[in-house]
């Protein structure tokens, strides 16, 4: 039996928890790499051969390392086809341009807006850092036109590529967690009819409850 | 039927252009003027609901968003033209790694350099070399790591050519053109090597040529 893989970064981490989220999802057994951030571990020349922007996650099997969460995602779904979720990440190709065209919406339209909140809301108090209330205002807004256009396309589909849960809702779930938790922005999402209960339906999906239980515990 | 792209004028819409025609794959353009606001009419907002270009209509599919697009038809004439996604699994890992260095990493910033500098003066701004120091620093740290991967390896993924690579060059064209930020790609040898490599093949100046833009 092959030894598990490795994913390199903490469960706190948004891009860590996409990867985790994905790998659970595909039953696929891994093994979780501390990266002390606090302490620079991640900028240290040993990661930075496996990570060169000093960033996580990162991840490795017996044959690659590879980084970008969404790239780790899309090469997990390839290599385990088989196994777990198979709806993830679809063989058909209609259905995965779908996935891919909400998996790019999310990269391109969602996350720089969430991640600038995430950050801003729940992760600058923790470190001492002054929130940027332009920020906050400005990013807030530009949130807020992303939820009315997945309103309007949740309304006719389920979840974003069509019936089934795929890697472009999970690719959401770390952001929109933080945001809805400790960020205090659960009614950007509850007020969207179908938002909410695209949201409610994704977040309480076993994979993404596992994961929560992880970052709780680290 | 051909493949219809919407704005072609447009940066993001040539990663689709330079795509296709490495595939060989037909297509015509359907213009969409972002100045006159063409992209908030309606009837487009159907195709594209955030209002962005490029949009593919291919007989009643349609589909957004240039990475997915692109994705889409170097996955479906993977038999056809130049093989985009590389031969393995693996290599194709490190296709969509690159590929998301691009679209998470290089594209930000450069993005930020060419609305403020190229398109601007069009807003009525006059671009504070201040207000882009930040972006140009980010651009450079990415653009450092470049450097030390192409001294490794020909092209980002490996020895082919990919999605990866071509998916930079509709806004480094920016770069190198009236921007005044070519020395950004000169200072670094292996990078503008890679430059002239990818911006010299026929697919992109076959680009250039019918839909110069603003370049």
């Amino acid at each position: 039996m092959a030894a598990p893989v490795k994913v390199y970064g903490p469960p706190l981490s948004t891009a860590v928890s996409r990867v985790l989220a994905c790998l659970l999802e595909k039953d696929v057994e891994f093994q979780l790499v501390p990266v002390n951030m606090a302490k620079g571990e991640h900028k240290n020349p040993d990661y930075l051969k496996i990570q060169p922007f000093g960033q996580v996650p990162a991840f490795q099997d017996e044959s690659i390392t590879i980084f970008e969460s969404r790239a780790i995602c899309r090469y997990i779904c390839e290599k385990y086809a088989d196994r777990g979720n198979k709806n993830l990440y679809s063989m058909n190709p209609l259905v995965k341009a779908s996935i891919e065209q909400w998996l790019e919406a999310e990269g391109q339209s969602y996350n720089p807006p969430s991640s600038t909140l995430v950050f801003q809301l729940a992760f600058a108090p923790r470190m001492n850092i002054k929130q940027d209330e332009a920020q906050i205002k400005l990013n807030d807004q530009k949130l807020l036109k992303v939820l009315d256009v997945y309103d309007q396309r949740l309304e006719s589909s389920r979840f974003l590529a069509g019936d089934e849960f795929t890697l472009a809702d999970l690719s959401h779930l770390p952001n929109t967690h933080y945001l809805v938790s400790v960020g205090n922005r659960g009614e950007a999402f509850s007020s969207r009819k179908n938002v909410d209960r695209w949201w409610n339906e994704i977040s309480s999906r076993d994979s993404w409850k596992k994961v929560v239980e992880m970052q709780k515990s680290k | 039927m051909a493949v219809k792209v919407y704005g072609p004028d447009y940066a993001s819409p040539k990663r689709v252009l330079v795509c296709l025609i490495e595939k060989g794959v037909e297509f015509e353009t359907v213009p969409i003027d972002l100045f006159k606001g063409e992209h908030k009419a309606p009837e487009f907002l159907k195709l594209q609901p955030f209002g962005s270009v490029p949009v593919i209509q291919d007989g009643d599919y349609t589909l957004f968003e240039s990475r997915a697009i692109i994705r889409y038809y170097a996955e479906k004439y993977k038999h056809q033209g130049t093989d985009l996604l590389g031969k393995t699994i693996e290599e194709r890992g490190l296709v969509e790694q690159w590929l998301e260095v691009e679209a998470q990493s290089f594209h930000p910033p450069i993005f930020d350099l060419v609305l403020k500098i190229v398109f601007g003066p069009f807003l009525g701004l006059t671009p504070d070399p201040k207000l882009f120091k930040e972006s140009e620093d980010k651009l450079c740290v990415v653009l450092d790591i470049y450097e030390e991967r192409l001294s490794k390896s020909k092209y980002l993924a490996g020895d082919f050519v990919s999605l990866a690579d071509l998916s930079h060059l509709p806004f480094t064209q920016y770069l190198v053109g009236k921007m005044g930020k070519e020395y950004l790609i000169r200072d670094r040898k292996n990078v503008s090597a890679w430059w002239d490599d990818i911006s010299s093949r026929p697919s992109w100046k076959k680009v250039l040529e019918l839909w110069p833009g603003l370049y």
